[in-house]
């Protein structure tokens, strides 16, 4: 029996067409995330790496190849099946937070569960243990511009878990953060990983989060170096 | 929370861009209000009994008097069926700030000429006995809270009493209704018999001839007939229908119809454009929220219905604000302008078709943002900054 994937991808192509020139950045990519891996994709800017994370967030489509989720294709889903199907299965998570600047911290969490169909008590209780679990329990009537940089992070985190979702998404999470904050961000992804299993993918330029996680993709020119991290 | 309240938020995230819009809209729903129950108060003077009836009054203009014979003049021409006739008394309730639309007229003529005015048998019977006694419209008897039987003063700020008091005793007769002509209901009526009787000027004198005909098609001919029997005398008269009468009456505001529906239309053109500008540009400041919200799965006809949501919830506000504001102040007018003014009231049509214009302009103005926010492209929105 194999491993569960939570991603398969298979002969990935990705182009950006511009008027007369197009732009290639991913041709005939495979790649493969195991169900529970944390993985560091670094790479020089350019390279593709925000393009490929929103290939695996089904925020964008591959020009042609396949991207299986639990062994299932996504890429051929309808944006409405999209939109569902990263509302259970995705977290995304920002280098700049990307928080309702009009909402609290305990409000922009909640903000996922309006789709689902858990009634307000419900949606409480999941709010409050998603701050609690990053460490914001008292600040979740705050608003975005009363916290600072790390604050606002551990709020995308945590909205970013509270449905639940086998995959977290981080494009650069701790680009904007000082090292000891973004050290604080990098141990709540750890935790997520280790004590509840989910699948992690950090695009980075710090070198650093390789120390958490279990492998390093680099990928240079569409093409993928493996290097398996030092524990 | 839930998605009203993010709808909400997002509307009151800029105070004063969100309160300079609502002032915009609040301004153009309270001419809307106003001027349309304004206009319709005009309008409603034009009705069928009015276009049946000829009106007679002295040719120089209508304030000046015709003898009082003339009526029986009038009723020796062939066609004509009732003639009353009526006299502007100028009277006014305690104080000159209560005026009252009060005419001396022939009361057994006049109810037959104003055959839609309804009133019980046995207070009809009062009034046409009692020479000091008055017919009061329903809505003046309501205004001062007047019941039959009542006995109230009334001055007049044109005629003296002969017996130097200051003001007339009336005995409240009747209290009629005119379903059909509502602005009658502002009225109130004395016997001319009593008038002549106690003034000290003004006696044998109308202001008006009123009479029925056998039939409107005829009335062009009989006013002709009747303008004739009164040529070269020292009255000369002019006739018309009463319907035309009355937007003679109202010449001068006439075209105020054309005006209102101009001043309207370009209050609405112009805060199409200021609300539908702005909203495009607040929701094109969302552009990375937006792109947020549909990466963590919210649809894209979620989001229409939320930008379409925030625009008519800003118009209906404002367009309450305004019809509300404009209720208020059509009464106060209406009060102040009572008889012809009694039909200046804030009509369920009005404010409804207030909210109407509310709800289009609510989705006109969120047409565009609406449908470029459920169209834009998740990895577009983020990329922006
Ligand atoms: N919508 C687009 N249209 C055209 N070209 C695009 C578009 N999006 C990305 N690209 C191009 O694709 C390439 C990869 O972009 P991407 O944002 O994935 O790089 P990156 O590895 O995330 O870089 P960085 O480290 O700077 O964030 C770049 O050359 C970029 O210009
Ligand atoms: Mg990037």
């Amino acid at each position: 029996m194999s491993d569960p994937f939570s991603f398969q991808l298979r002969q990935v192509s990705k182009r950006f067409v511009k008027g007369k020139e197009t732009i290639t950045i991913f041709d005939g990519l495979d790649l493969d995330i195991p169900a529970g891996d944390f993985v560091a994709i670094m790479g020089p800017s350019g390279s593709g790496k925000t393009t490929l994370l929103n290939l695996l967030g089904g925020i964008d489509h591959v020009t042609s190849g396949e991207i299986l989720f639990d062994d299932r294709r996504v890429d051929t889903l309808t944006e409405n099946q999209l939109s569902a199907w990263r509302a259970a299965n995705v977290g995304f998570i920002f280098q700049f937070y990307n928080l309702m600047p009009v909402l609290t911290a305990a409000q922009n969490v909640e903000l996922p569960l309006l789709l689902t169909n858990l009634g307000r008590k419900e949606r409480r209780t999941n709010v409050a243990t998603a701050l609690e679990l990053v460490g914001l329990s008292d600040r979740a009537a705050h608003y975005p511009r009363e916290m600072s940089g790390g604050q606002q992070q551990r709020v995308a985190i945590a909205r970013a878990i509270v449905s639940d979702p086998q995959v977290l998404l981080c494009d650069e999470p701790t680009g904007d953060l000082d090292r000891s904050t973004a050290d604080e961000v990098l141990g709540i992804l750890k935790l997520l990983n280790q004590e509840h299993g989910k699948t992690v993918v950090v695009v980075t330029h710090d070198p650093e989060v390789t120390r958490h996680t279990r492998r390093t993709l680099h990928l240079n020119k569409g093409v993928f170096e493996e290097k398996t991290a030092l524990a | 929370m839930n998605q009203a309240l993010l709808v909400a938020k997002n509307l009151s995230r800029r105070k004063l861009r969100t309160s300079l819009m609502l002032v915009a809209i609040f301004i153009a729903f309270f001419l809307y209000g106003a001027l349309e129950c304004f206009n319709r108060a005009f309008h409603s003077s034009e009705n069928s009994g009015a276009a049946e009836r000829l009106v007679t009054v002295n040719r120089i203009n209508f304030t000046m008097p015709l003898p009082v014979n003339y009526a029986g003049r009038v009723r020796q021409v062939e066609g004509v069926t009732s003639v009353s006739y009526q006299s502007w008394f100028g009277g006014y309730y305690q104080d000159q700030r209560q005026p009252l639309f009060m005419f001396a007229v022939d009361p057994v003529s006049y109810l037959e000429v104003y055959s839609g005015i309804q009133l019980p048998a046995e207070q009809r019977r009062a009034w046409l006995t009692n020479r000091s006694a008055v017919a009061v419209g329903k809505t003046t008897a309501a205004k001062y809270g007047w019941k039959v039987g009542d006995r109230v003063p009334i001055a007049s700020n044109i005629y003296l009493r002969k017996d130097g008091a200051k003001a007339w005793e009336f005995d409240i007769a009747a209290i009629f209704s005119d379903p059909d002509d509502t602005a009658r209901e502002g009225l109130i009526m004395m016997s001319h018999d009593y008038f002549d009787e106690t003034v000290t000027f003004g006696r044998d004198q109308v202001n008006m001839l009123v009479f029925s005909t056998v039939s409107p098609k005829r009335n062009d001919e009989i006013a002709k007939a009747v303008d004739a029997l009164f040529a070269n005398s020292e009255a000369e008269t002019s006739t018309d229908t009463a319907a035309a009468f009355n937007r003679a009456f109202v010449a001068q505001l006439g075209n105020i119809a054309l005006i209102i529906t101009l001043v309207v239309a370009t209050a609405f053109a112009a805060i199409l454009m200021i609300v539908g500008n702005t909203m495009v540009m607040a929701v094109r400041e969302r552009t990375r929220e937006i792109g947020v919200l549909k990466t963590l799965g919210f649809r894209g006809s979620t989001i229409l219905s939320q930008i379409l949501a925030e625009s008519l919830l800003l118009a209906l506000l404002g367009a309450v604000l305004g019809l509300g504001a404009a209720t208020l102040a059509v009464a106060a007018a209406g009060k102040f302008i009572q008889g012809f003014g009694s039909n200046m009231n804030m009509t369920a049509g009005v404010f409804l078709g207030g909210v109407g214009w509310a709800l289009l302009l609510g989705l006109v103005t969120g047409a565009v943002p609406a449908w470029s926010g459920m169209r834009l492209q998740i990895a577009t929105a983020l990329g922006r900054r």
